[in-house]
């Protein structure tokens, strides 16, 4: 159960070759506490919070649910990549922050991947359909109200109909 | 223009919305170690033996240690009330030989990784005589049950018979109208989204045990750190990281937190504790489990009389550090009658102690609950009289300010009837009440509360608590780049301080908003301080950092006027300078120019820097925040789900510093209700054996359940505190779940059923539209 297996899984642009992990180790561990990569969070460790959510190859995986060596070869991408080096939010972090779309910060990042990796897949959603897809995480400071609106309030202005 | 009142963006985003936030899970230090417990199977035995043999040969496994092997002291939490009213419990760090609930830790297991301990805590073995349990209040109540604790006859830890007033017998005797409500609300979880957990190292240069945990009250924290370990104070320093909610569960001291910093001391190695959400289920802090039994009388006109309560309150195996067992009977019974003119009131109260996890503050604290039973007296009380049942609570609501209570509470102004008739009639001007007089199966339901906040010294002393929550302290410092750092004894987690109270000081200091830093979290920064639980952050420490800025402000006239060579009565504060009548101005810069490195240069007698030290309690019983919950529920007769149509909060929290997080704290209370209300509830079997470990069984409701809230302000603002702010944190929770149950109730109508247990279920629902006819 303990041996080491090396695996080689790009995250956030950045190709790792050798990483070395437990057949047991999830994803979300290796990133956190391997790779240093914080930004990812874990709620439940049972795939329910949605908290670790990060982009498996451009769609929304719960991170505690995968272990790491399923991720070989894989493109990974975590809250960190959200903003450039500098830390100029991307439009999406924008909008959560004019929508006070947080409080305590701690969903935040899985929420901002989930709908990262779905308003790439479905620009057109709905504000319907985006108050679906964020049931799929758990917030408990919000009620969700603001992040329904600030995934709403940039896929409107990434499509140019401007604010709400 | 003033920061207070405007939606600024907050402090706290950036860092949380990249990733560079730093809660307590994301610290790693060299040579840390991983804890975790082995915890009691059984909810109630004693400890035969507890063999660790085989996981101390756990490849990884460096340490476990049993209470025997730590010798700590217990965490016991004091009210100075006599042994007929309070039974304390003594609750060890780790159990000794009795186990009084399942998941009550037993050994801590320290090991060089997360999965190694998880390894060792699965080949510990402990053997238990096991006992009867007690598992639930009607079973600890029952003569000769077995006991949970041996001091504690009759499982009861709280009994307190309170106000009782005189003719109260006469009242209902002669009463036209009397009507009662038995009423049981489920157990919950606060369910902070981020865990509890802990960091702690032992640093020999400072001597001192530094402790990061999410706490929201670090100051007790390391009260009893120091009290069990048997350290002085300035040994232990308690620095709180990013915290990932509270809600309550963790303004208690959590005897896992001392057990990581005992491990941390005597290994003198870092170590981590990160609970998973099993334990966090299972063996944390839970709440709200009680049972009220209330009667009410009236007159003809529907003007209450009178309320006879008795309250029993599910509080688990033990007292929790500082409230203990008597948070909910006390809060209860002291705030019950609420925002009605009541004459009449006599009230028992009672914590008893189950073979359940232990209970702590949970937002709201018993508000939620007697809202419920109260507002469901108003309602069964308009139906008996034929009255409408806004209608009645307009005759009953106070209105004439200050009003001081039958339970010897007095209420600051508010809005109480204000509220009640906006939302009443933005329902209406919306045509729900067509709808609701549609076929389809429609009700709707209000809730009518205040929310004392800013609990100060004097009205904790009322509870008789042994520790006195109530002051605050805040230090500010004026630095040579006259940016400002304010340290504050009250603690964000989520709350948004780091925004709101730069912007009270910032108003002060006529500052920018960037200029203005606040520092929480930190024991050594401040010389002691409650934290932030009660909704008393904006009000009590929001009004101290006023005050040390208004100092600050008068220092720097001070030495400014002087620099100027004029008089303190002819300058004033001008975009960070002191600024003469005569239009000369010495900017923030030059004058910390002088109070640091030109000390010579000060008046006479004039100390240097630019710092200053400011208190605030609140003497009185506190203030009171305001609103009233609008509700339209639609119930599914297939299937009984009850879905919100439209949810109206008409709030009142004086001046809305921010008024973004105002609506963010309403909106996330609401959705706390609503889960009270429709969803929530840890159960356990006959055994003693909690059934809900997951989110499979713990039903959290997501965005498809949580409406959206309609949110309207009032303001009467607070006459006491500096900024006129009432607080705003636990509103939301407290009205929601009364005003569901109206909804669901008046939905019902047409069936004769009426449901006043929480959480309703959707089969009691559908059980009810078919059996008496709603469906068409």
């Amino acid at each position: 159960m303990t041996d080491k297996i090396l695996i080689s899984l790009t995250v956030n642009g950045t190709a790792y070759d050798d990483v070395l992990v437990e057949a047991r180790h999830t994803l979300v561990d290796v990133l956190r506490h391997v790779l240093g990569l914080t930004g990812t969070h874990v709620g439940c460790e049972h795939g329910v919070c949605g908290a670790c959510t990060v982009l498996v190859d451009g769609a929304p995986a719960r991170a505690c649910l995968m272990f790491a060596v399923q991720a070989e070869g894989a493109d990974i991408r975590t809250v960190e990549s959200l903003s450039d080096g500098e830390g100029e939010l991307s439009d999406l972090q924008r909008a959560f922050s004019e929508h006070h779309g947080l409080q305590c910060g701690f969903c935040t990042p899985g929420f901002l991947m989930l709908a990262e990796g779905f308003l790439a897949e479905r620009p057109q959603a709905t504000k319907e359909e985006i108050r679906e897809v964020v049931s799929a995480n758990l917030c408990r400071c919000t009620g969700y109200q603001t992040i329904v609106e600030a995934i709403d309030g940039c896929a409107r202005e990434r499509r140019g109909e401007g604010r709400q | 223009m003033s920061w207070v009142g405007t939606s600024v963006a907050r402090r706290e985003d950036p860092r949380l919305l990249t990733g560079r936030g730093r809660f307590v899970d994301d610290i790693h230090l060299p040579r840390m170690l991983h804890a975790q417990f082995v915890r009691s199977t059984v909810a109630h035995g004693t400890v035969t033996g507890v063999d660790l043999s085989r996981t101390l040969a756990v490849p990884g496994v460096v340490a476990a240690f049993t209470a025997g092997d730590l010798e700590l002291g217990d965490i016991t939490a004091m009210l100075d009330r006599p042994p007929s009213e309070f039974v304390p419990t003594a609750m060890p760090v780790l159990a000794r030989d009795r186990v009084r609930y399942v998941g009550e830790p037993i050994a801590i297991v320290l090991a060089e990784d997360p999965y190694a301990v998880e390894d060792g805590i699965e080949a510990a073995k402990v053997t238990y005589e096991v006992l009867p349990p007690v598992v639930s209040d009607e079973q600890a109540l029952a003569p000769g049950a077995p006991l949970v604790h041996a001091a504690a006859t009759a499982n009861t830890l709280v009994d307190v018979s309170m106000f009782a007033t005189e003719g109260i017998d006469d009242v209902f005797a002669g009463a036209p109208c009397v009507v009662n409500v038995r009423m049981k609300t489920g157990r919950q979880n606060a369910l902070p989204l981020e865990t509890r957990g802990a960091v702690a190292n032992w640093d020999a240069r400072d001597e001192q045990l530094l402790v990061q945990t999410c706490t929201q009250v670090p100051h007790l924290v390391r009260t009893v750190m120091a009290d069990c370990l048997r350290l002085a104070e300035r040994n232990v320093r308690v620095l709180v990281p990013d915290m990932g909610g509270g809600f309550g569960l963790k303004c208690v001291v959590g005897r896992e937190e001392i057990a990581v910093g005992a491990a941390a001391l005597r290994l003198r190695r870092p170590v981590k504790w990160i609970e998973d959400r099993k334990d966090a289920l299972t063996a944390s802090f839970l709440a709200r489990e009680q049972r009220y039994d209330l009667r009410a009388a009236f007159d003809a006109d529907g003007r209450i009389l009178g309320i006879d309560a008795d309250v029993v309150c599910d509080m688990g195996a033990y007292s929790c550090y500082p409230f203990t067992a008597g948070i909910e009977p006390l809060m209860a019974s002291a705030e019950l009658p609420g925002v009605y003119r009541v004459p009449a009131y006599r009230v028992r109260g009672r914590a008893v102690t189950t073979n359940k996890a232990p209970t702590a503050p949970y937002r709201g604290v018993s508000r939620p609950q007697i809202v419920m039973v109260v507002e469901r007296l108003f309602e069964r009380a308009a139906r008996e009289l034929g009255l409408d049942p806004v209608e009645i609570r307009r005759r009953n609501l106070i209105t004439e300010f200050p009003y001081t209570g039958v339970n010897g509470v007095t209420y600051d102004p508010g809005s109480y009837l204000e509220s009640l008739d906006l939302c009443e009639r933005i329902l209406r001007d919306e045509d729900w009440y067509s709808v609701r007089d549609s076929d389809r199966v429609v009700g709707i339901g209000y809730s009518c509360f205040s929310e004392r906040t800013g609990y100060g010294s004097a009205a904790f002393a009322k509870r008789k608590m042994a520790v006195v929550p109530g002051y605050d302290l805040a230090e500010i410092r004026m630095d040579l780049s006259a940016a400002v750092t304010v340290t504050t004894g009250t603690l964000s987690h989520g709350q948004s301080h780091e925004t709101t109270l730069a912007q009270i000081v910032a108003d002060r200091l006529g500052l920018d908003l960037a200029q203005v830093k606040i520092h929480q979290g930190d024991t050594d920064r401040v010389t002691y301080g409650f934290g932030s639980f009660a909704s008393r952050s904006a009000t009590i420490g929001g009004s101290a950092v006023a005050r040390a800025a208004t100092a600050l402000a008068d220092r720097l006239l001070h030495l400014g006027a002087h620099l100027l060579e004029t008089r303190r009565d002819q300058v004033g504060l001008h975009h960070g300078s002191v600024r003469a009548h005569d239009g000369r101005s010495v900017s923030f810069e030059e004058i910390a120019d002088v109070a640091y490195l030109k000390a010579h240069l000060l008046p006479e007698g004039a100390e240097p820097g630019l710092t200053a030290r400011a208190s605030f309690d609140v003497q009185g019983d506190g203030t009171f925040s305001n609103a009233a919950h609008g509700v339209v529920v639609e119930l599914d007769p297939g299937t009984g789900r009850v879905r919100i149509l439209r949810y109206v909060c008409v709030e009142d929290c004086g001046v809305a510093i921010h008024p973004q997080v105002v609506e963010g704290q309403c909106r996330g209370g609401i959705a706390q209700g609503i889960a009270g209300a429709l969803f929530e509830q840890v159960t356990y079997d006959a055994q003693g054996e909690p059934s809900c470990a997951s989110f499979i069984d713990y039903k959290v409701p997501t965005a498809l359940e949580i409406p959206e809230v309609a949110i309207h302000h009032l303001e009467t603002p607070c006459e006491f505190t500096e900024s006129g702010a009432k607080g705003a944190g636990e509103g939301g929770t407290i009205g929601a779940p009364a005003a569901v149950l109206n909804a669901v109730n008046d939905a019902l109508r047409r069936t004769g059923v009426e449901l006043d247990d929480t959480p309703i279920r959707p089969e009691t629902v559908q059980r009810a539209l078919q059996r008496h006819g709603a469906i068409r």
